[in-house]
């Protein structure tokens, strides 16, 4: 049976840690019931546009408006998927190439529940949450990031 | 009538602000008249740009006084 969690602050101030992914995960080791993780990472790319290199994003969002979305995409995962629990952390503020913006971790009995779940939460954050993304280079010049 | 305009990324920089209030009788109740007066006065580029009006990206056209309007720039999450 999935049980409903309510809504957590899906926002963190910075780069999300490994440590944090680690212990995400070590805390899931009492619930026996799941069989399947399903685990997405978004990760800063250090993209070169016309000579210059991407040195980090700074994220920002209409916050009231995006919490509203993850909470309804949360809702939907739930109702659509066998899910145990999911879990979705995002960065706001500078993160830099190499580090981490999404943590994407949802769980199931069996593994094709949590591997879909986690795919349709990454396809619905991109497309309707309203978080910015601007790509800090080098040389202290930047340009908006547009999803693909 | 009085709406709160709230702009963000790109467009919050083309604007040079992030947020205003904007009296309607001046401009028109509608969400296009608030759209051509906003996109004129910055020179906003509005090839991909999204409004939400009290969070909502939808069909609504007409005003309220208190609602607030939100100019969105393409979404980059993840």
């Amino acid at each position: 049976m999935s049980e409903k969690k309510k809504p957590k602050k899906v926002f963190v101030s910075g780069s999300i840690s490994p440590e944090k992914i680690a212990t995400s995960i070590a805390n899931h080791q009492v619930k026996t019931n799941i069989g399947a993780h399903s685990i997405f990472l978004g990760q800063v790319r250090a993209d070169e546009i016309d000579g210059k290199t991407v040195t980090a994003i700074d994220y920002s969002a209409y916050e009231e408006m995006a919490e509203q979305k993850f909470y309804e995409i949360r809702e939907a995962a739930f109702d659509q998927f066998d899910l145990t629990c999911m879990h979705i952390y995002h960065s706001l503020g500078e993160v830099k190439s190499g580090e981490i913006c999404l943590f994407i971790f949802t769980s199931s009995a069996h593994r094709k529940e949590a591997i879909e779940a986690c795919n349709f939460l990454v396809e619905e954050i991109k497309a309707k949450v309203p978080i910015f993304g601007k790509e800090l280079f080098e040389d202290e010049t930047h340009q908006w990031k547009v999803n693909r | 009538m009085k709406v709160t305009v709230k702009y963000f990324g790109a467009i919050a920089e083309q604007a040079g602000l992030h947020e205003e209030a904007i009296e309607l009788s001046e401009i028109g109740t509608s969400l296009g008249d608030l759209k051509t007066h906003c996109i004129q006065k910055y020179q906003l580029d509005d090839d991909a740009l999204q409004i939400a009006i009290n969070q909502q990206i939808g069909t609504v056209n007409t005003l309220n006084d208190g609602d607030e309007i939100a100019f969105l720039p393409p979404f980059a999450g993840g």
